[in-house]
């Protein structure tokens, strides 16, 4: 009883983290920017199709299934989903701030039938099997697997939020946060807009990458239903909840939604009559929503909140 | 090859998006915020008017009855204005509980995340409800004609073009001709000096989401007459009726109008093309093209 706890424990943080780095992502883009991405699915998507057509093994059936090693799978899922970024950044960006949201629903929506319909590339609506996971030759039982790849991922977590952190308190960091807070000013300062934002969205879009790729690498499999947009907005729901521009609470808010999902889910199923399960996941998602609604109403900083920067040079007395 | 055809299932379909894009262009305009859970209004609208279609069958042994060649007759009326109506409140009570209170106190895209909340909430529920397998208004067989050589059209189809444009005709006196018409256009204008005139914002803003979700009903009907009802149907409405709104030009009633109906004949005129799966990609495809060239639209204003 307590080994099965105990592996739920470690399947449960593995997911949870996998959509920390999703929220560390959208972070820098909506948290330190401001830029709104209502994509992040797209990009998650591209970044676990990237890793997953490279690094699987020969196919017979579609494109790809180099075998490549997974650390460039990974490197190039991260490269492909910056690239992505790059190209519907540089047309929206310099625009109106409510278009990149509708871009970016836009590339969500045209990557999720590309998964869907480009058979010959991504599999079609049964995906893509046998997606490689490091280190499985060298641990034996299912769960040293899992606890092995929970510390690839606790590392990579670590590794990208103190990246993230020293980033956003390096004078780029200021940067972002005056062209979020003030624009004109920010300009007038000789800073370009678009330019600062542009790199943001791309490193946000790089860390979703990652996610992507670290995910499809757990589970051994993608499938176009696995980047819905309900999965844009769980991480939406975790930076809110969390604290938009605050990087711990960006990894908080990822455990704590997720927790809260899984755990009604788990509700769900043990209540609801067998006929309606199916529709059950429908009331999980309306929860969800509920939660959102109420914590942009409610507590709008949400639960850490940004830390006030003071410049170092100020006196406070 | 490019059809007559195709450019009259564009053009039937335009329509229906036009009465979609006309109410997101004004909540755009006026409420000043991209509504992501405009095409959940659409679904409900459908939702709503099957459940009145099962409710009168079910109380008068009314069924949708058959007009002429039309696979409806008269009970589409009660179906279409009780449908409006109920839109309508789910427009607004969406405008009084969420936007409006985010708008007076959050910033402006805060109110589009919960919009996009919203709009997957609704979905979800919606799911819940009615369940997630196609639904029909009816199981007549609409039998197209051959009204110009070349092209067929079925009667139902003629009647959603002429309601159309009764109703876009209705839509362009009521904002030229009278006081709250003229009220919304000041409000997409200058909202400060709106409030200063004497007249209530609030209540110009839930007039905008009355309008709008009475429209998108209508809009869902059609679909589902002409398609099925789903779940799913006005989620995937959302990115042509954005690309339209935008290639329109932000608040342009005609413009969203005249971008429907360039939407409309893409999507159609893609599908023998590149075929039907990537039709959801034109509008994208629009939407890009329209921000690199003019992303003020066409009948908009730079900004």
């Amino acid at each position: 009883m307590t080994g099965d706890l105990a592996a739920y424990l470690v399947f449960f943080l593995v997911i949870a983290l996998t959509y920390a780095l999703s929220c560390l992502g959208l972070n820098v883009q909506w948290g330190f920017t401001g830029l709104f991405n209502v994509g992040v699915a797209g990009f998650v998507a591209i970044g676990a199709y990237t890793s997953a057509i490279l690094t699987s093994g020969p196919q017979t059936d579609r494109l790809g299934g180099f075998g490549w090693p997974i650390a460039v799978g990974w490197l190039a899922a991260m490269l492909a989903a910056g690239l992505a970024a790059l190209g519907v950044g540089a047309v929206t960006l310099r625009l109106r701030h409510d278009y990149l949201a509708i871009t970016t629903f836009g590339i969500a929506v045209t990557i999720q039938l590309l998964a869907m319909n480009l058979v010959g590339l991504t599999g079609g609506p049964f995906g893509i099997h046998g997606v490689p996971r490091p280190f499985t030759g060298d641990v034996a039982s299912p769960f040293g697997r899992n606890l092995v790849y929970l510390a690839v991922v606790v590392i990579l977590v670590a590794a990208v939020y103190v990246l993230l952190e020293r980033l956003v308190q390096s004078p780029w960091g200021r940067v972002l946060r005056a062209l979020r807070e003030d624009e004109t000013a920010a300009v007038a300062l000789g800073k370009s807009a678009t330019v600062f934002r542009l790199q943001a969205f791309v490193i946000g879009a790089t860390v979703m990458g990652l996610a992507g790729a670290v995910y499809a690498h757990f589970v051994g499999f993608v499938a176009p239903e696995d980047f819905l947009p309900i999965l844009t907005f769980q991480v939406w729901t975790m930076l809110v909840v969390g604290g938009s521009g605050n990087n711990r609470g960006a990894v908080i808010g990822a455990i704590l939604v997720w927790a809260l999902w899984s755990g009604s889910g788990a509700v769900l199923v043990a209540v609801l009559p067998e006929t309606l399960q199916v529709r059950g996941a429908a009331l999980q998602t309306v929860m969800i929503g509920v939660v959102l609604a109420l914590v942009l109403l409610i507590r709008p900083r949400g639960l850490l909140g940004e830390a006030t920067v003071v410049s170092p040079h100020a006196r406070v007395d | 090859m490019i059809s007559w055809q195709d450019v009259a299932n564009g053009v039937v379909l335009g329509a229906t998006l036009g009465l979609g894009a006309v109410g997101l262009t004004l909540t755009y305009s006026i409420l000043g915020f991209a509504n992501f859970a405009h095409g959940e209004l659409i679904t409900a609208g459908a939702y709503v008017a099957l459940t009145l279609l099962w409710l009168l069958a079910a109380a008068l042994g009314v069924g949708l009855g058959q007009w002429g060649a039309l696979s409806f007759g008269w009970p589409l009326l009660i179906l279409v204005t009780g449908s409006m109506a109920l839109t309508a409140m789910l427009a607004i009570g969406l405008e009084r509980g969420l936007f409006g209170p985010l708008r007076r106190h959050g910033t402006a895209i805060t109110v589009v995340i919960a919009s996009f909340g919203a709009s997957l909430a609704l979905r979800s529920l919606i799911a819940f409800l009615w369940g997630p397998e196609p639904r029909y208004f009816t199981r007549e067989i609409a039998i197209a004609r051959e009204i110009v050589p070349g092209v067929r059209v079925t009667a139902d189809q003629l009647v959603v073009l002429a309601l159309t444009a009764a109703l876009m005709i209705g839509l362009h006196l009521l904002l030229a001709h009278t006081t709250l018409g003229r009220a919304m256009r000041a409000a997409s204008e200058n909202p400060a000096l709106l409030g200063v005139t004497g007249i209530d914002p609030i209540a110009v803003a839930q007039w905008t989401c009355l309008i709008g979700g009475a429209l998108a009903a209508v809009a869902g009907v059609f679909v589902g007459l002409t398609v099925q009802v789903r779940p799913l149907l006005g989620f995937e409405l959302l990115l042509p009726l954005f690309a339209a709104v935008i290639l329109g030009g932000i608040g342009s009633v005609h413009g969203a109008l005249a971008g429907s109906l360039v939407v409309g004949i893409a999507e159609a005129l893609s599908v023998p093309l590149i075929g039907a799966e990537y039709r959801a990609a034109v509008a994208f495809l629009v939407l890009l093209a329209v921000l690199v060239i003019r992303p003020g639209g066409i009948l908009g204003t730079s900004r």
